[in-house]
């Protein structure tokens, strides 16, 4: 689409601006002031220049030790969450009704985990895990599976993914969706002319036009279980031992549990920054998406 | 054409699948405490409505909803309205800057909450907006403004251009056009954003928590409250949780019809 250059548009954005700026900008600021300094207390600061950076990025140190292992934890378990989200959101998308009120009913039932208060997922997870009250924990021993998500690690992450795919699956299911109904009947009509096979319809159809609100879907669960807090909060408070804590629960740790604010705001940046990184590039990516079509529908 | 073999049976066990916490959750909340502890039943064999009564008539846990839709309201009004115009720019016209601004609000968006804790902490403590709806209501702006954003650029860019000429060419000064027209053209996508915009600040707890202590402290936050010395009011603590559930499932029935397109962020 051709836009006309108009510098007065500010103008109108210029409120957006400054709130996003108030909020994301000064406290970014304090953030970078606190990370070049040591305190001991009462409010005396003295510079400490790239110590906490070093420190933060060596991993002989306790606080290296603590961050590069939180990262390949949670990267680990963004991993297997998309994995196991986006697949199972696109087969869910595909199961949908064509028409009627099954499809309203299905759309609610599948929002809902999406409404739910984050601390109030971890505490339905924590309960029905609970080997003794929950039904899933109950189950699980009565089956003779030695099922216990406090004490054991496995069991931990188990029951953390399983919650997660409940929590979000909805979310790509329901991006896909909103793909897949955009395409025209006539797309159909002419592969059932060609004779075209289910997986034809899929890969040379649905996927390509999928293909837009796959990359949000990616993008946006990618960044989501990236900052994941406050569910394995809840259920399992980052344990057993060290093994569900993520970078955003060690980071809280540090900042409001040891009050370490140096290594916290290093901590801070350095995770903003990896944060920053995989956005441009999704960003990069959707933008040229967006431009490759552009002259398709010139032409059309 | 559509459909894959087996789709109702994947669907069934989907939505099997996502029923059965929330199920267990509604159980639980019409036990009592004693039931809950001593046996496994799928169903209350003494149905009792006591957790409920407690919440409803003790005003540090009906008095945590109020907190909370307070800055859920809040928040919705402050990002919808910042962010329609900004969304109208970004649709029509290209600006200095105008990609990066954009990338920028992005950015944001996907923040972590986690770095943003003390520091906000700090900044609403200073401005003394501390335990106010409004210290959390502005925070949540960190992420719902650039959402809101992003998606009603979406729906702006689906209006032609051809309405805002004419509209113009009819002498329509610009805040008329804007609030005549193009207002009501896209009421569907400030439903959407507004639903989003609810949707993020109601689930959110990590800021809602570290910004508020007493006057202002959000449902999510008493719910911690069940924990005593005695164990755990798993009855109260389920009822709680059914509550909070209700907000959410009331607004997702109202944008039903729209809430596929808003998933895709206006982008389809």
């Amino acid at each position: 689409m051709d836009k006309t250059v108009n510098h007065k548009a500010w103008f109108l954005v210029l409120p957006v601006f400054l709130i996003v700026a108030f909020s994301a900008v000064l406290p970014l600021m304090t953030v970078v002031n606190y990370s070049i300094q040591d305190t001991f207390g009462n409010n005396q600061f003295f510079w400490n220049g790239v110590g906490w950076f070093k420190e933060l990025l060596d991993p002989t140190t306790d606080l290296g030790e603590r961050f590069f292992a939180s990262l390949w934890r949670n990267l680990f378990f963004s991993a297997i969450i998309l994995a196991i989200e986006v697949p199972l959101g696109i087969v869910v998308a595909l199961s949908m009704p064509r028409e009627g009120w099954r499809v309203a009913a299905c759309l609610v039932i599948m929002a809902l985990p999406l409404l739910i208060p984050w601390n109030v997922v971890g505490t339905i997870w924590q309960i029905f895990g609970r080997p003794d009250i929950g039904l899933m924990g109950y189950t699980l021993n009565s089956i003779g599976l030695d099922y216990n998500y406090v004490s054991n690690e496995f069991d931990a992450w188990a029951t953390i993914i399983v919650m997660d795919v409940w929590h979000w699956t909805s979310l790509v299911a329901l991006l896909c969706y909103a793909g897949l109904k955009s395409i025209p009947d006539a797309y159909y009509q002419a592969a059932q002319i060609d004779g075209a096979s289910r997986w034809a319809v899929f890969t040379a159809i649905q996927l390509p036009k999928m293909n837009r609100v796959l990359l949000i879907a990616v993008l946006l669960r990618f960044m989501d279980s990236f900052m994941i807090y406050t569910e394995p909060f809840v259920v399992t408070g980052g344990g057993p031992g060290n093994s569900t804590t993520f970078i955003s629960i060690e980071l809280v740790k540090i900042a409001l549990g040891q009050f370490d604010l140096g290594k916290a705001a290093a901590l801070s940046l350095v995770y903003n920054l990896i944060i920053l990184i995989v956005c441009w590039v999704f960003y990069t990516v959707m933008t040229n998406a967006g431009a490759e079509r552009a002259p398709e529908k010139g032409v059309a | 054409m559509h459909s894959i073999p087996g789709r109702r049976i994947i669907l069934s066990l989907f939505l099997i699948f996502l029923l059965l916490p929330i199920y267990w959750l509604v159980n639980m909340s019409f036990k009592t405490n004693t039931e809950i502890v001593t046996t496994m039943t799928l169903w209350p064999h003494e149905p009792t409505l006591a957790n409920y009564i407690h919440i409803f008539t003790d005003e540090s846990w009906y008095s945590g909803y109020i907190n909370s839709l307070k800055y859920v309201v809040i928040n919705t009004v402050l990002s919808i309205s910042f962010a329609l115009p900004a969304a109208y720019a970004f649709s029509r016209y290209r600006f200095l800057g105008d990609k990066h601004l954009f990338f920028w609000l992005l950015s944001n968006r996907m923040a972590p909450p986690a770095v943003f804790a003390l520091p906000f902490f700090n900044l609403y403590s200073a401005l003394n907006l501390f335990d106010t709806p409004w210290a959390v209501a502005l925070a949540h702006c960190l992420f719902n403004v650039p959402l809101a954003v992003w998606i009603l650029e979406g729906f702006v860019s689906s209006v032609p251009r051809e309405i805002d000429e004419t509209a113009f060419l009819d002498g329509y000064s610009f805040p008329r056009f804007f609030v005549k027209i193009l207002v009501p053209l896209i009421a569907s996508g400030i439903g959407v954003a507004a639903f989003f915009c609810f949707m993020f600040s109601w689930v959110e707890l990590l800021l809602a928590r570290t910004l508020t202590s007493v006057n202002a402290k959000p449902i999510a936050a008493t719910m911690t409250r069940t924990v005593s010395a005695a164990g755990v009011d798993w009855g109260l603590l389920a009822a709680a949780g059914v509550l909070t559930i209700i907000p959410g499932a009331l607004v997702i029935w109202f944008v039903r019809n729209y809430i596929a397109r808003g998933f895709a962020l206006g982008r389809v």
